[in-house]
């Protein structure tokens, strides 16, 4: 396989006090090497918990993976022994950049601290093998070499004066800032994939825009991929070159960015495109609500709120459908044309 | 309420001003946040009106003391022609009335112990002498205004959905008839689809009840689809006002400019690739002299740092910049 | 009142609430129904000195004491002036801590620290010294023990309002309700109140338990009401000289405080469990 990341009929379920949610259906989303995907969906769809279920850091007591595999360097990272993954894989071949920047860091301890924690661990001149004794040592070249490399990449993300910078506070740095840190922090380990969840959310849309040119420049620059979530179809413009499409747990459509957003194929994917608010001001909503994911609608889960449902749709959820290369679709009925027709 | 003169606007603010003391350890006060620091603004009835800006520019402020919730640090709120910002608590009780205020999560404004139906009783006994069947009456015409079944009323806010809980904020409010009602943030962090459907809720209402919006938000997009008039506020102040189409059409403040041109486009061009301004918002506690985009500005000249620029009529709109 | 009988459904779910639940029930029962379930109701104050310091017996479920009295039956009536006591005292904290802390919460300048400085006084003083020194000084009655109680107690009623009252002016249904004109008595009465009732019923629960241990401690000391009421602790008291061989003379009240003072803070933990944060969630669980 060609993919760096290929997830692959992935099912997790979530224990809640209302029952069992069946928050992923077997979901398959590929990304290949030096590529950015954009996850996109409403809230609800199940694009967090891929990520987290991706990263091995589903919350232990109520998440059960019920089948499906992850595969990263053709390694299935659910049945991998959990040591080797959390050494080897999460935090170093893999990296996260989290939503909200402001809990991320420790309150009480300057960022120095934090950044030279995860380079103790997680830097690329580290020896393999285990994450060892809590205590273990840190060779004195090895945390010089480090800190070149943190200040380095501290630079890149244009964070001013780097050296000063390390001895700060988390609370001393602006949201905007506090999300280069995370970027950065996500580079340091040279991984071959990055987890963004929703990182630009909570930014301004001026601060947004230059995170975005920022990590996109930088990934591939390094020939990183990136695996981005995000509920904005706007940001998902901005940084992706292909988008995947969720609802309610299952993946609708997946395209190449120019494709998606010029000739979506899927009723869910042309209604929302359809509701992003055009300069006219028309308003387009689409009627019915995001069903419970404790006793989902069977089949194609949009199918309540889908004009083009049939009976089929309402039985069995439809296969992988490719339209065009790198263009695929899970919907008996897809449709052609630009939106609005 | 007084009825004001023709033609005059509904709400006017003149240099409004609202200041925060900045407090180290021991309490002394070692600095001020202009959070406003000099808005005037003027709106006429059945307008809507987006107040956009980014996050620590004071437009949430701005509202919240226009409704009241803060003291003005100086210059004048008048709603229909009278002075609010100056009033004795229970006579600015009153004005609660007319000029009514919503959340950013209307459901958070609910009692969480008490049920809906006393909830939508509640503004009602506060500002009239109803009696309960009369209050039955215009309650129910509310519910249905906003779309609810007479069956939720009795329930409590957490027993309804997230949109259920904001009709049920909204109604609320809307018992009391106001003139003018100020919505903050009203679809941050909502889905693109939710977003459209309040939206039309919103335009839907302000044509039931012939209603006043000033709309804060940070979402160019929506402000667009809502607002006939837009005010761009920074750091405290107003950069430029005029009417929506025209502002978004031809920006004459750089910093509009700049904001209009982070909005992602889908369907056109990146415009990550195009975007040039740098930096962030200066710290609202050490402002800059003169101009306070200076800082950031692509125009900048010697003149900015010196001199403020005062918020000046140009081509029907009004701007603060030296080089409109 | 289904609210009601919904705490008492899930306080039942919690086996330590459910016990004292239980020993509090049966404290309550033994009071209201003392005439009824004592075996010799007159000994209250009939004196039969031929039978004195029996051991428990088939006539005598606990024995008899110094007087002859039989201790069963002057314990339940006892029980009396124990739920009495702890009813009226915290019943009375209540009244002035509640809207002390009310006030104290609501406004923010001097006046709301001087009231918090006034029951930090109140508390600093050791509760059981204080309530001595007050029953010494007027002297020993009941009406003088609950009055030490409640001057003692109050503080803390207080400091929970407070805190409580405090936190919830940052919520935003009580600034929107504000927004909405409601005036400062209308807020604290019908918004604030309601929302920090669960606090205040817990602290009076437990209050309970801690007001009646002092009691004891206090008619113990002779500075309760006088005999021959028969208070526990002054049942105790009377026992010691006639320790060790007079075995049940003291345990049985000994072990009826013990009892009533657990079962009401196993109470007030469950309740305290129960009532936050369950109440708020689902009422009437509901699926939308």
């Amino acid at each position: 396989m060609t993919e760096l990341l290929s997830v692959r009929g992935l099912r997790v379920d979530f224990v809640t006090d209302g029952g069992v949610a069946q928050v992923l259906d077997g979901i398959n989303v590929d990304v290949a090497a030096g590529e950015v995907v954009g996850l996109v969906g409403e809230s609800g769809c199940g694009k967090t918990t891929l990520a987290r279920a991706i990263l091995g850091v589903l919350p232990a007591g109520a998440a059960r993976v019920r089948g499906g595999e992850v595969r990263f360097k053709g390694d299935d990272l659910l049945r991998q022994d959990p040591a080797v993954v959390n050494a080897r894989v999460r935090g170093r071949a893999i990296t996260f950049i989290p939503q909200d920047p402001s809990t991320s860091f420790s309150p009480v301890f300057p960022v120095k601290t934090q950044i030279m924690d995860l380079m103790k661990w997680k830097s690329p001149r580290a020896a393999d093998g285990g994450p060892g004794w809590p205590l273990r040592r840190y060779p004195r070249e090895r945390y010089r070499a480090d800190r070149e490399a943190v200040l380095e990449t501290l630079r890149a993300v244009q964070i001013p004066e780097p050296a000063r910078a390390l001895r700060r506070l988390p609370h001393e740095f602006s949201g905007g800032q506090r999300q280069r840190l995370m970027i950065a922090m996500a580079l340091l380990p040279q991984p071959a994939l990055i987890i963004a969840d929703e990182p630009t959310t909570s930014l301004d849309v001026t601060i947004q825009a230059q995170i975005l040119r920022l990590l996109r420049e930088l990934v591939k620059a390094r020939g990183v991929s990136v695996l981005f979530t995000t509920h904005d179809l706007g940001t998902a413009h901005e940084i992706c070159d292909r988008v995947v499409v969720m609802y309610a747990g299952q993946e609708m459509e997946a395209a190449p960015a120019e494709a998606f957003f010029a000739r979506p194929a899927h009723p869910y994917t042309r209604r929302l495109l359809a509701s992003v608010l055009g300069p006219g001001g028309e308003l387009r909503d689409i009627p019915g609500d995001v069903p419970s994911l404790v006793g989902p609608p069977p089949g194609c889960r949009f199918h309540p709120r889908c004009d083009e449902a049939t009976a089929e749709c309402r039985r069995d959820r439809p296969a992988r459908r490719t339209l065009a290369p790198g263009h695929d679709v899970r919907c008996y009925h897809p449709v052609e044309g630009p939106i609005g027709s | 309420m007084n009825a004001n003169a023709p033609g005059a606007p509904l709400l006017e603010i003149v240099d409004l001003a609202r200041h925060f003391p900045v407090r180290d350890a021991f309490g002394r006060r070692t600095g001020w946040i202009r959070a406003v620091d000099g808005v005037s603004l003027a709106v006429d009835a059945g307008e809507t009106v987006g107040l956009v800006g980014e996050s620590g520019c004071g437009k949430s402020t701005l509202g919240k003391t226009v409704m009241g919730i803060h003291a003005p640090t100086a210059g004048d709120i008048r709603f229909a022609g009278r002075e609010i910002g100056r009033l004795p608590p229970r006579e600015r009780r009153a004005i609660a009335r007319h000029l009514q205020y919503v959340y950013q999560d209307p459901g958070a404004s609910l009692d969480p112990r008490w049920k809906v139906l006393h909830l939508l009783h509640e503004p009602l006994k506060i500002h009239t002498r109803l009696s309960r069947g009369e209050r039955e009456q215009q309650v129910r015409a509310i519910l249905a205004a906003v779309g609810l079944p007479d069956a939720h009323l009795d329930l409590y806010p957490h027993e309804l959905s997230g949109g259920q809980q904001r009709r049920v904020g909204l109604a609320r409010i809307l018992t009391l008839r106001p003139r003018m009602v100020i919505l903050d943030e009203p679809t941050s962090g909502l889905d693109v689809s939710v977003q459209a459907s309040v939206l039309k809720l919103f335009r839907g209402l302000q044509e039931t009840f012939a209603l006043t919006y000033v709309f804060i938000s940070h979402d160019l997009a929506v402000v667009r689809a809502m607002c006939a008039r837009i005010a761009v506020m920074y750091l405290g102040k107003l950069v430029e006002v005029g009417d929506t189409a025209a502002v978004f059409e031809e920006p004459r403040h750089p910093y509009t400019r700049s904001l209009l041109a982070a909005v992602p486009r889908i369907g056109g061009r990146r415009v990550t690739l195009d975007f040039a301004l740098e930096g962030e918002p200066p710290n609202p506690r050490d402002v800059p002299s003169g101009c306070r985009f200076r800082t950031r500005c692509p125009l900048v000249q010697d003149v900015c740092a010196a001199e403020e620029p005062p918020l000046r009529d140009v081509d029907g709109r009004r701007v603060a910049c030296h080089f409109a | 009142m289904s609210a009601a009988w919904f705490v008492l459904r899930r306080l039942a779910r919690d086996r330590s609430a459910l016990l004292g639940l239980i020993l509090i029930g049966a404290l309550v029962l033994a009071a209201l129904l003392a005439p009824v379930l004592a075996t010799h109701p007159d000994d209250v104050f009939e004196l039969h000195p031929a039978e004195r310091l029996q051991a428990p017996s088939r006539d005598h479920w606990l024995g008899t004491d110094r007087m002859g009295a039989d201790v069963y039956s002057r314990l339940l009536f006892g029980a009396r002036i124990t739920i009495l006591i702890g009813v009226i005292a915290v019943g009375a904290s209540l009244l002035v801590g509640v809207p002390v802390g009310l006030v104290a919460g609501h406004f923010h300048g001097w006046f709301s620290d001087l009231l918090m400085r006034v029951s930090d006084i109140f508390l600093a003083v050791p509760q059981v010294v204080l309530a001595i020194a007050i029953a010494q000084t007027l002297g020993p009655s009941l009406p003088n023990v609950i009055l030490a109680l409640s001057a003692t107690y109050w503080p803390w009623f207080a400091r929970v309002v407070y805190a409580e009252t405090r936190v919830l002016q940052k919520e935003i249904f009580v600034e929107s309700t504000v927004a909405l004109g409601a005036s400062p008595w209308r807020l604290t009465a019908l918004h604030v109140l309601p929302n920090i009732a669960s606090s205040i019923i817990v602290r009076a629960s437990i209050g309970m338990g801690f007001t009646i241990l002092t009691a004891a401690a206090l008619g113990f000391l002779g500075l309760g009401p006088p005999p021959p009421t028969p208070e526990w602790g002054r049942t105790i008291a009377e026992s010691r000289e006639f320790l060790p061989d007079a075995w049940w003379y003291a345990t049985a009240p000994g072990l009826a405080i013990f009892l009533t003072v657990m079962g009401f803070n196993l109470l007030g933990d469950g309740l305290r469990d129960v009532l936050d944060p369950r109440l708020r969630r689902s009422h009437t669980a509901r699926d939308d």
